[in-house]
């Protein structure tokens, strides 16, 4: 009966990676197959196979861009983590506080980056600048999500802790903190996506005015230069690196979580 | 109708006169009078909405009345609170902390170096039988294991007075009975005192010296019954004719209480 049902559960498996992999290989023949049977130049559509000859012959350069964009993505990242969850604790710490930022904090939220950025990039730095637009856009998603963490407590717990005299900074570390765990870390897998596209449009936003040499900022150039097949490969690495984020975000989810939380637990436990 | 209740000179915690007006304005206690003695074993019961649940936590002082007082004998001194255990309706146990941990947590909000908890977590858990447990996670256990983890997270601290909230309410009567023997033979090694809440005429027999039926709308103590049978008790109590007896008149006075009473 066991093994019947691992066995389907393979065969369920092989077919959520296979299909998507299959869709691909697919997609990529019919495309590498359009342009050369059409024979379109390059400058409009460039084919797969030129993309990744210009990904492998531009590699120095457009890695050197990928780190740029990851270090501030992931410099954006943590201060929006950080910042996040602080203000979320202090916002749960006292009520006041609250009143007077949330207002703010929502305001920042709704307001679209891409109209902040032009605006931050006359009285910041350009590093800072970028740095402060994926903060903007990855901290909401982390206060929002702490806040409800922490206001989910089990009222049965919080009585609890109350019954055996335990202090504010003991009931928030043993008791409020870990009960919103899953939920900071659900707000912190969409915020590392977020950072990455906050840093992007900050790059874009500062274009060709900007020192820097984000991947962002190569396909805005690229894209001047009409080297349409390095646009590709940009683009290319960009969605691979939020890929890598989504997933180690995932990984620290699971690990986090994994004895205890139901979201991480396997079905036939 | 007021009857004589336990003389409150040798109470060790009495309720005298408690009313609870919640905020909404309902009316869940009103001139409220109950005593337990050192060493007892009370048992409230009473139809859901009489507000069993709500005397116990002015008992346990997480929940303040709003008429009356709650006396406490002298003997117990200040920081009565730090000798209460508490046992929730759910086992209420931290998911994200191992069973040793959530045993652990009174002693850890208080204070106690971690040498001393190892060795008493070790004792509590023995007691209540899970000494095996103490790495494994509150969901990997079942329900009845559970709460036993709870009732040894309660006894931790070594209570003179411990607080049972319809512990066992959501569990198979197999398990129930299982854990209803288990708790008389703790009350009994402890010598401990116990309340304990339930809304079933045959646990509040089976289990206490005395039950106080309570009738709702406000709630109030309708009337109070003597359980005189010896302890131990074990199965052959459960099927005897005395055990009959007491049920019955249990079941009698609280239908009278839930006539009495108002809606249910």
């Amino acid at each position: 009966m066991s093994a019947h049902r691992s066995d389907r559960d393979r065969r369920e498996q092989a077919l959520r990676v296979g299909l998507p992999i299959f869709v691909l290989v697919i997609a990529v023949a019919a495309w590498e197959l359009a342009v050369r049977l059409a024979n379109i130049p390059p400058y409009v559509l460039p084919a797969p196979g030129q993309i990744l000859q210009t990904l492998f012959a531009d590699r120095s350069l457009l890695v050197h861009s990928l780190l740029v964009t990851l270090v501030t993505t992931f410099e954006g990242f943590v201060l929006a983590a950080a910042g996040g969850i602080a203000l979320a604790v202090l916002f749960n710490q006292s009520r006041l506080i609250e009143y007077s930022l949330y207002p703010y904090a929502v305001i920042l939220q709704v307001t679209p980056v891409v109209a902040i950025a032009p605006l931050l990039l006359i009285y910041l730095p350009q590093h800072l600048a970028v740095l402060a637009c994926a903060w903007i856009v990855a901290f909401f998603p982390v206060l929002a999500n702490t806040t409800l963490g922490l206001n989910s407590v089990d009222r049965n717990l919080t009585d609890l802790f109350a019954l055996y005299g335990a202090s504010r900074g003991e009931t928030l570390w043993r008791l409020k903190l870990p009960s919103a765990l899953p939920y900071i870390l659900g707000g912190l897998r969409i915020a590392g996506g977020l950072s990455l596209i906050g840093a992007v449009v900050a790059e874009i936003a500062a274009g060709s005015a900007g020192a820097g040499s984000g991947l962002a900022y190569r396909i805005a150039e690229s894209g001047y230069r009409l080297n349409i097949p390095r646009m590709f490969a940009a683009l290319l690495l960009l969605s691979a690196a939020g890929i890598v984020i989504f997933y180690l975000l995932s990984l620290l989810n699971y690990l986090a979580l994994r004895r205890w939380h139901e979201s991480a637990l396997t079905a036939d436990k | 109708m007021v009857l004589p209740t336990a003389s409150h000179f040798d109470a060790l915690v009495a309720l005298r006169n408690v009313g609870k007006t919640f905020p909404n304005g309902i009316v869940a206690l009103a001139g409220l009078d109950f005593a337990v003695r050192p060493g007892e074993f009370v048992a409230l019961l009473g139809p859901s909405g009489c507000g069993k649940s709500t005397a116990l936590r002015i008992v346990a002082g997480l929940s303040e009345p709003t008429a009356g007082s709650v006396e406490w004998s002298p003997a117990t001194g200040r920081g009565q609170q730090s000798r209460i255990g508490f046992v929730f309706q759910e086992p209420t146990l931290m998911p994200w902390a191992s069973v040793f941990n959530n045993v652990a947590l009174p002693l850890k909000l208080k204070g106690v170096p971690a040498a001393k908890i190892a060795e008493r977590v070790e004792a509590v858990l023995d007691r209540v039988g899970l000494g095996a447990f103490g790495r494994a996670f509150p969901r990997e256990l079942s329900g009845g294991m559970r709460m036993r983890v709870s009732i040894a997270r309660a006894l931790i601290t070594e209570p003179q007075l411990l607080l049972l909230d319809e512990p066992f309410a959501a569990l198979d009567e197999i398990t129930r009975f299982k854990l209803n023997d288990d708790l008389l033979r703790m009350w009994q090694a402890l010598r401990t005192t116990i309340v304990f809440v339930t809304h079933s005429v045959f646990e509040s027999v089976y289990l206490s010296s005395r039950v106080v039926v309570m009738a709702a709308g406000p709630g109030r103590v309708f009337r109070e019954l003597a359980v005189d049978a010896s302890y131990p008790r074990d199965r052959g109590f459960r099927t005897s004719a005395e055990y009959g007896g007491f049920c019955r008149s249990a079941s009698e006075a609280l239908a009278q209480a839930m006539a009495a009473g108002g809606e249910a």
